[in-house]
Formats: C-alpha cells, sequence, structure tokens
C-alpha cells in the first residue's frame, strides 16, 4: 500500500520540513505519493517532484486551498485517502492543524510528532517535554501520522517523479481567511538553522536582541528566543524554542540569558553543541551544555561577536 | 451563549516525571497533578467573555478517574459555572476524548468549545481538531486573540511564520495558545464557593460512546541524557574551543 505525505509550503517554495518526512515515510514502506495543496503552486510541485524516492506529486491547485484552511484541506485529504496505509505530514503547525481532523474523519488515532520509525507501525515519539520517550504500535488500518523534522535528514533530490493534477475543488463555508503577518528576514529559518543563537529573559529588551542577530549574522545562524523573552514582548512568537514552540536540532546552539526550563530544553536539548551564557552559575541550562561561559551577557555576547 | 471548555489533568508543569523501573509507563504516584495549562488559559478566556457579557454561562467538562473533579474544582473557583466529569478508569486516548466531548457538545449546545492546544502530558496537540472534525464545525488553533462580532468569532492564530487572522462562524471549536490570556488566581471565598457549584458525573456508557484502542504502549524509556560538558574561562577560550575541539564554526 502507498503512503500520502502533505507538502509544506507557502504557494511558492516547499519547505524543507517535507524532506525530512519523505525520510521517515521512507522507513514505512515503498509507493510514495505526496500532496501539494494550495493556489498557483506549480512551482512547488516541480520541487516536489524532484525529491527522491517520491512516484508521484499530486498537484491541487485552486484557489480554496490559497490558505490551506483545515476544514477543506482535511476534507480533500479525506477524498483522496482511498488506498493509502499511512498519511504523515511535517508536524508544523500546519500539520498540527489539519492532521487530526484527517484521523477524526476515518475514524484512526493520530500518532503526533515521531521521532523513529521502527516499523510500519511501530513509533517511538517524545512524551512529557521529552522527559519520556514512549513507543507506540499503532493498531489502526491507516496510520495517521506528524513527524517531527529534526529526528529524520532530508531527503534526496535527484528525482523527477511525474505531477498528477487533482481536480476536486472543496469549498470552505466554516472559516475564512482575514489576514496574516508573517515575519521577513535574510537569515536561515530558525528550525534548519546550522547556527542557532537563542535569549531569554536575560536580554532584558527587543533592542539588545540585535547583539545576536550580529552573532548569527556572522556565524550564517537564526535567532531564537525563549517563551519569556516572547512573552515580554522582547521578540514574536514565531521564534519560541520549546515544548510548545519550535523544535530546533542545529550543530551549534548558543542560549544567551536563558535559564534552561525544561519546557525550554525540550526544543534544542538534541543540538549537536550547546553553549550557555549566563551569570548565574546555578542555572539549569549549564547541565546540559557542552560549553558553558558564567558571564554578564553584555560583556560577553559583544565580546564574542568581536572575536568570531 | 454558552462557552463549554475542556479540562485536563496532568502533571503539574514544575514537577519531574520519572519512568517505571519496567518501562511500561511514566510513575505518576505522589506526582503533583493540576489542569493542564493550556486548559487554564481556556477557562479564563471562557470567564472573561462571561464578564465581558458575551457569554451567560461556562461549563467545564474533563474526562478521567475521580480525581480529575480537583481540576474541574479548580476551573469552578475561576469562575466557571459548572462542571461535568466523564467516568473512565484511565484518560483515553485523544480521539475517544473527541468523540466524548462531541457527544456533551450535541446536548449543551454551547456556542463555542474552548480547549487547550495541547496537553503538556501526551504532547497529542489534536483532541481540539478532532473535535471540530466530528461535530463538523469549524476551528482555530493556536489561538492568541480570539474577538465576538456579528454572529462570528475573529481569532488571532500563532503560526509557524508569525500570525495569521481567521473569521468563523459559530459554534466552532478554539484551542488555546499560551499567550492568549494570562490566568488569575482563584480567591478563597471562590475557592470554598467552587465547592457547592454543581458538578454532574456522566459516563461514556450513558453519552452512548463506545471507547476504542487506536496504539498500544510497548514501552516508555527515559531520555539519553545529556551530561554536562565543561566551563570556560573567557570568551577567548569558548571561541577556541568550538573552533579546533567541536570543529562548529
Ligand atoms: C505550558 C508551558 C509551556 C511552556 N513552553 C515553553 C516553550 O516552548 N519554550 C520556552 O522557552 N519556555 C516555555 N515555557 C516556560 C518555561 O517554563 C520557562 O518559564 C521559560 O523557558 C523561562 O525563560 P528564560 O530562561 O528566558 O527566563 P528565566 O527563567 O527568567 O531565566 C533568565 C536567565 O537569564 C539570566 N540572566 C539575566 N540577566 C543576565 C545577564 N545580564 N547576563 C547573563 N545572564 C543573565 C538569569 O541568570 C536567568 O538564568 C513553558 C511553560 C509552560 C507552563
Ligand atoms: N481527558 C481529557 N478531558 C478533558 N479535556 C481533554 C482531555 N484530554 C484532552 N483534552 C482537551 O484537549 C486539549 C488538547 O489535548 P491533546 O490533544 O491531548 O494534546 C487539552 O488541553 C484539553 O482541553
Amino acid at each position: 500500500m502507498a503512503i500520502l505525505i502533505i507538502a509544506e509550503h507557502d504557494n511558492s517554495t516547499l519547505k524543507g520540513a517535507t524532506l525530512n518526512t519523505v525520510t521517515a515515510a521512507t522507513q514505512m514502506g515503498q509507493e510514495l505519493h505526496l500532496l501539494v495543496a494550495g493556489c498557483d503552486c506549480q512551482s512547488v510541485a516541480d520541487e516536489a517532484a524532484q525529491i527522491s524516492g517520491i512516484n508521484k506529486v499530486l498537484l491541487a491547485d485552486n484557489p480554496v486551498y490559497t490558505h490551506q484552511l483545515a476544514e477543506n484541506m482535511a476534507q480533500l485529504i479525506i477524498e483522496l485517502s482511498e488506498g493509502y496505509s499511512h498519511i504523515l505530514a511535517p508536524a508544523t503547525s500546519n500539520g498540527k492543524n489539519i492532521l487530526p481532523r484527517v484521523a477524526a474523519l476515518l475514524d484512526v488515532g493520530q500518532i503526533s510528532d515521531i521521532t523513529a520509525v521502527e516499523s510500519a507501525d511501530r513509533f517511538q515519539r517524545p512524551i512529557y517535554a521529552g522527559g519520556a520517550i514512549a513507543t507506540l504500535q499503532s493498531l489502526d488500518a491507516v496510520k495517521v501520522i506528524t513527524v517531527r523534522s529534526t529526528a529524520f535528514e532530508p531527503a534526496a533530490t535527484d528525482n523527477s517523479a511525474p505531477i498528477e493534477a487533482v481536480e476536486l475543488q472543496i469549498e470552505n463555508t466554516l472559516s475564512s481567511f482575514v489576514s496574516e503577518e508573517i515575519a521577513q528576514s535574510d537569515r536561515p529559518e530558525l528550525t534548519a538553522a546550522k547556527v542557532v543563537i537563542a535569549g531569554g529573559r536575560g536580554m532584558g529588551n527587543s533592542e539588545n536582541f540585535s547583539l545576536l542577530e550580529q552573532v548569527a549574522d556572522k556565524l550564517g545562524g537564526a535567532v531564537g528566543a525563549s517563551r519569556a523573552a516572547v512573552d515580554a514582548g522582547f521578540v514574536s512568537n514565531d521564534i519560541q524554542i520549546g515544548q510548545t514552540g519550535k523544535i530546533v536540532a542545529p550543530d551549534l546552539y548558543i542560549g544567551v540569558g536563558i535559564s534552561g526550563a525544561i519546557q525550554h530544553l525540550a526544543g534544542m536539548k538534541d543540538s549537536k553543541i550547546i553553549v550557555a551564557i549566563n551569570k548565574d552559575e546555578e542555572a539549569p541550562i549549564f547541565s546540559v551544555a557542552d560549553y558553558g561561559l558564567v558571564a554578564d551577557l553584555f560583556d560577553a555576547v559583544p565580546e564574542l561577536e568581536q572575536k568570531l | 451563549m454558552k462557552i463549554l471548555v475542556a479540562v485536563k489533568r496532568v502533571i503539574d508543569y514544575n514537577a519531574k516525571v520519572r519512568v517505571k523501573a519496567d518501562n511500561s509507563d511514566v510513575d505518576l504516584n505522589n506526582t503533583k497533578m493540576a489542569i493542564n495549562p493550556f486548559c487554564e488559559i481556556a477557562v479564563e478566556e471562557a470567564i472573561r467573555l462571561k464578564e465581558a457579557g458575551s457569554a451567560d454561562e461556562v461549563i467545564v467538562v474533563s474526562v478521567g478517574p475521580k480525581a480529575c473533579q480537583e481540576q474541574i474544582r479548580t476551573a469552578l473557583a475561576l469562575g466557571a459555572d459548572r462542571g461535568i466529569q466523564i467516568e473512565t478508569d484511565d484518560i483515553p486516548e485523544s480521539l475517544n476524548v473527541a468523540k466524548l466531548l462531541a457527544q456533551v457538545v450535541k446536548n449543551e449546545e454551547p456556542g463555542l468549545v474552548l480547549l487547550g492546544k495541547q496537553a503538556i502530558d501526551s504532547d497529542n496537540n489534536q483532541t481540539g481538531q478532532m473535535l471540530s472534525a466530528l461535530l463538523g464545525m469549524p476551528q482555530a488553533t493556536f489561538a492568541s486573540e480570539l474577538t465576538l462580532k456579528d454572529g462570528k468569532v475573529q481569532v488571532a492564530r500563532e503560526i509557524d511564520g508569525g500570525s495569521q487572522t481567521l473569521s468563523l462562524s459559530l459554534p466552532a471549536v478554539i484551542t488555546a495558545d499560551l499567550r492568549l490570556n494570562e490566568p488569575r488566581y482563584a480567591s478563597l471565598p471562590n475557592i470554598m464557593k467552587a465547592k457547592r457549584k454543581p458538578l454532574t458525573v456522566t459516563t461514556p456508557e450513558t453519552l452512548g460512546v463506545e471507547l476504542k484502542t487506536h496504539s498500544t504502549l510497548i514501552k516508555v524509556t527515559p531520555p539519553v541524557e545529556r551530561s554536562a560538558g565543561i566551563l570556560v574561562n573567557s570568551v577567548d577560550e569558548l571561541v577556541e574551543k568550538l573552533k579546533n575541539q567541536a570543529n562548529v564554526i
């Protein structure tokens, strides 16, 4: 049986999380189909067709899918679901929004945020903010799964799979799009960056985050934050790292003025190298840091920027 | 308009979870339990809507063993009007919870159904979406702002790239994110008053819902612990280590 993967995209480019999800799918089965649903998104389908392992791209290009709202997206996936053993999406805000509806309409459970595939029906996932790892056996005929992208390598892109148009136009009479504010940044995407420098409450205010931006720019990295920094209004919500924010696993994570609460660690403790800069030597973040520097960040960060 | 809020009893967010020695599950014996933080935010929002005159009754529902009445009482102390406990031996999987809640929604006919975006024990992030699908209602997940107007609800949602605003017809299902509001503390008089507020107990059988098993828990293991590294004495030493030892810059 085949596997249906829901592509993550913004109508113009395919998002990297799709590639990691494809890798997870290859560990569950052979025949992989990728659904690109959106509006004026041919360029996304063209990119998707290059992903190794994909046998077919399904392209539902219609104004009704412009904002990929959950109500009709879920219904579209249901209409296409016949014959699939697995339906997968990246555990992005879109995937999390849409996929549980698909599961409920199929009367099956959803396995959220998997981090390892043991077999076609056995998966690992973190629970309790990563405080424990559960291994689950799915008993459902169709496995509906979201995939944590940092746990799987991205698939290669040396393919040219056929693209098949899906003509289904499913209206959404329940909800409508009003507006969107998408943060613009020239830095790499937080969840895919090789270097992440994150600031916490210790940053004091929003202006001080420019100290971190300067370091990020030297290292080609992205800037993240703790919940406390977001709640205090220093930075916007889309860069919160943690149990209920983004999951990152860069080669280098630098936490600045962050104490290291379990909810924050849940989002970064799989980073390869962790650096902590904090003036309190008792801060729990030091217990997971490869390199700790006990210092005032307002001295240490400018010096770091200078010496890189 | 009635507002229905689903609240889950979970481990307190400050408590450390232990895995049982036989790896069969986590060990919650003698662990401090609390109302799921996201559910508390949902309760707060419902109460604020009532205080603003947009709602006239706030009903809280919890699915689980008798102990979850504690969390219902907490919500009543914060200002909810009455509670419903759906009695089950253990807390069932999300789809079962969604089916039970759907039945209560059909009986109570609320204009809004509020849930937390995620339970901090299972970290599932799915019950609200499932409930909304089962009821054929619109949904807004990860809500950071909610406004009722002209018979609709406008919701700002936290999404990966920033934020998005949707307009939903009513009745609708909304799941609360962290920044929707800051919950109040219950006052002592309100905690006393909550003890006399109505709390009814029902069962899956009475609601006509058959619970199913969708997955089995094979094992639960502790995560791989990171060991602490070293403290460096200066920025120079840090840069040197990152270059020559860790090879990451
Ligand atoms: C349901 C729930 C979900 C949550 N989800 C998340 C999540 O996804 N992500 C997340 O991050 N948190 C989350 N939290 C919050 C989490 O529990 C912590 O409150 C939060 O991570 C603390 O942020 P912080 O480390 O920036 O602040 P604090 O804990 O206040 O730490 C600030 C640190 O800065 C240091 N400092 C201050 N000034 C300086 C200076 N000049 N130089 C150097 N160091 C300095 C201090 O020593 C301190 O260690 C969640 C909480 C709940 C209840
Ligand atoms: N046993 C339960 N009883 C009541 N509400 C629940 C229960 N389980 C989940 N919920 C609701 O669904 C939300 C999301 O939970 P979950 O999908 O399990 O992460 C929670 O914040 C609650 O509002």
